[in-house]
């Protein structure tokens, strides 16, 4: 049995009446690396902000060597010895210090020293460095060290305070395979040092190298914990993602002609290329865990990114989109994810964010708008869609999350596109908004291709005629929903299966 | 519907309210300031600041900001002096250079700001400290006008131009002969195009949605740095035309005449914010801003303030007024956070 360096009981978190964390059981045991798998909003990333003290859990108990844990801040979280670092790398380092600071960078903060030793604090940096087996000049600015470095800097910092926990939030998400390399090997000697990890990634080839136990969470539980010699990690996904469908009412309407047809598509410089092709009619998913290409995709056809080879063609016409702006103007439309980041515009009311894409249509003579015209068409759209609100005038952000997000996935819907795009649309949004959302989104597919970006299953079943499975940034799957064999979707989805190409 | 809160209400109309209470309180202690001559005295003063803060808007709804605008102006004044006074050409050759002039600077910050990537305070504040520099150059530091000694010793003969001259101190028949300066109708003229372009056209609507979330209006399909540029050449072109007036009105290339443009134009568009609770900017809350500084500023001349008081009850203003705006309007900061 061994040493529980965390054991977590029925803990559970709020925000306002959205119940994030509903109870979460959870044992982290010293010198073993526990990866923690999650769908978007399963609850991960409060579970993660409990622990290092961002947020204060509502109930529940935590209990760090059996004594309990309840940190009031980051700084005390860490003092008690319990390290993260984040995913965003520049979180954890300053810049445009050198990398000797960085590492002392904590001590600095305590304030206990008035005056800096130059020389002393180069030798306790190097020490600390060494530590974790980084072999740099520590004069250097952290500004020109590559991003992997800087990683391991925030590592070794965090390391030089002998954490009992440490947390590593999806840390490859920005590192090249090497480099990822050099990060598991640093693991595999603190693991040995019998430090506890807590690893977040959805990335399978690091799941594998690294996991000894794999904990999936799900709606604000963990919905399954898998441990032992050979881990299950079908099992995990399906845990994570789950696949409870009671009913699905899909009726698969015969496929138009095709609208779109991309050959020898690579997205990445290491992925291997892929053939695609869409018709007018059907609405197609993409699913695939966090990272695994489908926004990239997306963002090759929107004109936001450009692919590292292949060739793309619309209504036989190569569609190579500078800017998102000639995409639309080709017919291709993206209702992107993360509504508040990247579609909401918090200033505007209701009517103004339904029109924004298609201001012309709107506009007469010296770009007037014409109010008439706006109004029907928001008031269309709002009817279309569902949308529950007081007026078309009311702001944004009084609307719930899902009828925000049917406003925002309503704007693309006001006019016929060629290819629709709809990334991650069920994001955020209760159950009611989601049937709203999909049924629009079928009942409106006739005469063009769609494209629906998902990374949990249940909603690729409830909306797509077809599903496209991507792993590694290649597309890896491909299925007509219709008595769907899940076991083999799953499979693809955790990239083990077709003889698929492990990265190396 | 609830009805609106005292809070709701104060944000909504407190600042007019202020203003008409100001007004009051001047007429009761100088009859005077209710007079037409008064009233079109305040509109003169505000007509330069006015304009350039209307251009400062733009720059604003985009997000950005321009603290080049009261160089342009200055920069505008010498170079239509040196255009007139030097090269001895004439009324429209000068207009049409110093608008050129303004929507260069204008498309150059824009480029460094969007293209370069360069923080919009830090290229605008360069760009100030170039042109402040710059428009001395030609004469090596010296004021503009006819008769100046020139490097190579002969006098400067041109003249500026009668009709350019119009333009600052013309002076329109409107009920009272001679009431209504030429500059105060292009101030009108100006900010009702500029509420027209920002509230009513799908480009003044564009550009507030790349001011809310730059990001969610370039996924829409906007070409956002294309505007960014433009509301910098628009901030551009509204300087040079304030500095135009300037020259206009005083005759001559003045180097330490526009001092206090680019704060009294700023605090304008900073007021403008709080008018009518409108947390964020536009045309017509810049206006009243404008309006605002101007009876203040009027209705203390009257009652002898010194100068220096003036400068420290503009700032309190600013202070009131940016309050206003981001403290008691809270739910539209809380919202955007």
């Amino acid at each position: 049995m061994p040493r529980h360096a965390i054991t977590i009981r029925g803990l559970t978190k709020a925000f306002g009446r959205n119940a994030v964390l509903r109870g979460v059981d959870l044992d982290l045991p010293a010198g073993q690396v526990t990866v923690l798998m999650g769908a978007n909003g399963a609850g991960k990333s409060t579970l993660v902000k409990a622990l290092c003290g961002v947020h204060r859990a509502d109930g529940g108990e935590i209990l760090l060597d059996g004594a309990a844990f309840a940190p009031p801040g980051p700084a005390a979280a860490l003092r008690a010895g319990v390290v993260t670092v984040h995913q965003s790398i520049n979180d954890g380092v300053v810049p445009d210090l050198d990398v000797a600071s960085n590492l002392l960078l904590d001590e600095l903060a305590d304030g206990r020293t008035l005056f800096l030793n130059a020389r002393r604090m180069r030798d306790e940096a190097c020490r600390i460095a060494a530590a974790v087996g980084l072999d740099i000049d520590v004069t250097r600015k952290v500004a020109g060290l590559p991003l992997a470095d800087r990683q391991l800097v925030a590592i070794a910092r965090a390391m030089a305070r002998r954490p009992k926990l440490l947390i590593l939030d999806e840390p490859t998400s920005s590192l090249s395979l090497a480099e990822a390399q050099r990060l598991f090997a640093l693991i595999d000697r603190l693991r040995a040092d019998g430090v506890a990890i807590l690893y977040i990634s959805h990335r399978m080839s690091d799941i594998r190298r690294l996991a000894d136990r794999i904990v999936a969470m799900r709606d604000g539980q963990v919905s399954g914990l898998f441990e032992g010699g050979s881990l299950d990690y079908a099992g995990a996904i399906r845990a994570m993602l789950g696949h409870a469908i009671t009913e699905v009412d899909i009726t698969i309407p015969p496929p138009g002609p095709v609208v779109l047809e991309v050959a020898g598509l690579q997205l990445k410089p290491d992925a291997r290329p892929f053939d695609l092709r869409l018709h007018a009619g059907e609405v197609v998913a993409v699913t695939g865990l966090v990272g695994s290409g489908k926004s990239a995709l997306a963002g090759v056809l929107f004109g936001l990114d450009r692919p590292v080879a292949g060739r793309i063609v619309l209504d036989g016409r190569p569609h190579a989109p500078a800017d998102p702006g000639r995409a639309v103007a080709a017919g291709v439309f993206l209702a992107a994810k993360d509504r508040l980041a990247n579609a909401v515009i918090p200033g505007f009311d209701i009517q103004r964010n339904l029109t924004l894409p298609f201001t012309p249509r709107h506009a007469g003579p010296l770009g007037l708008m014409r109010r008439a015209s706006e109004r029907a068409q928001a008031l269309r759209s709002i009817r279309d869609m569902g949308v529950v609100c007081q007026g078309l005038r009311d702001g944004i952000l009084t609307l719930s999350g899902g009828n925000q997000q049917k406003v925002v996935v309503g704007r693309w819907l006001a006019e016929a596109s060629r290819l629709l795009i709809l990334d991650e649309p069920f994001q955020g949004v209760d159950i009611q908004a989601r049937q709203d959302i999909g049924r629009r989104i079928r009942d409106s597919a006739a005469g063009r291709a769609t494209l629906v970006m998902c990374a949990e299953l249940d909603e690729a079943l409830e909306v797509a005629d077809r599903i496209l499975v991507m792993s590694e940034h290649t597309i890896v799957g491909d299925h007509r929903n219709e008595a769907i064999d899940l076991t083999r979707l799953m499979a693809q989805v955790a990239g083990s299966m077709d003889g698929m190409r492990e990265p190396a | 519907m609830t009805p609106p809160s005292i809070t709701d209400l104060a944000i909504r109309y407190g600042f007019l309210v202020l203003m008409a209470g100001l007004i009051i309180v001047f007429s009761m202690l100088r009859p005077a300031f209710l007079s037409p001559q008064s009233a079109v005295f305040i509109l003169q003063s505000v007509a330069i600041t006015g304009i350039l803060a209307l251009g400062v808007t733009a720059t604003l709804v985009v997000d950005g900001f321009d603290l080049s605008i009261g160089a342009v102006a200055t920069s505008a004044l010498m170079l239509s002096a040196y255009v007139m006074v030097i090269w001895e050409m004439g009324a429209v050759a000068a207009v049409v250079l110093c608008l050129l002039m303004g929507a260069g600077v204008g498309l150059i910050n824009g480029l460094l700001i969007v293209k370069m990537r360069v923080p919009d305070l830090l290229a605008t504040l360069g760009m100030m400290f170039l042109l402040v520099g710059l428009q001395r150059i030609p004469t090596q530091g010296n004021s503009i006008s006819t008769g100046m000694v020139l490097p190579d010793g002969s006098a400067a003969e041109g003249t500026f131009a009668p009709g350019f001259l119009m333009l600052g101190r013309h002076r329109i028949d409107f009920v009272i002969e001679d009431l209504v300066p030429l500059s105060v109708v292009f101030l009108i003229v100006i900010a009702v195009l500029t509420w027209v372009f920002l509230e009513l056209t799908r480009h003044g609507r564009v550009m507030y949605a790349i001011g809310s979330n730059a990001q969610a209006a370039a996924l829409a399909g906007i070409n956002v740095g294309r505007y960014r540029i433009a509301a910098y050449m628009i901030s551009g072109v509204m300087a040079s035309i304030g500095g135009i007036l300037l020259a206009a009105r005083l005759g001559r290339g003045d180097v330490a005449s526009g001092n206090n443009l680019l704060l009294d134009s700023v605090a304008a568009a900073l007021i403008g914010f709080a008018v009518l609770g409108a947390a964020r900017p536009n045309a017509f809350g810049t206006a009243i801003g404008a309006l605002f500084v101007g009876i203040l500023l009027q209705g203390l001349t009257m009652l002898n303030a010194p100068y220096y008081t003036q400068d420290f009850i503009k700032g309190a203003v600013l202070v009131v007024a940016l309050v206003f705006t981001f403290a008691l309007s809270g739910r539209v900061g809380r919202a955007r956070a």
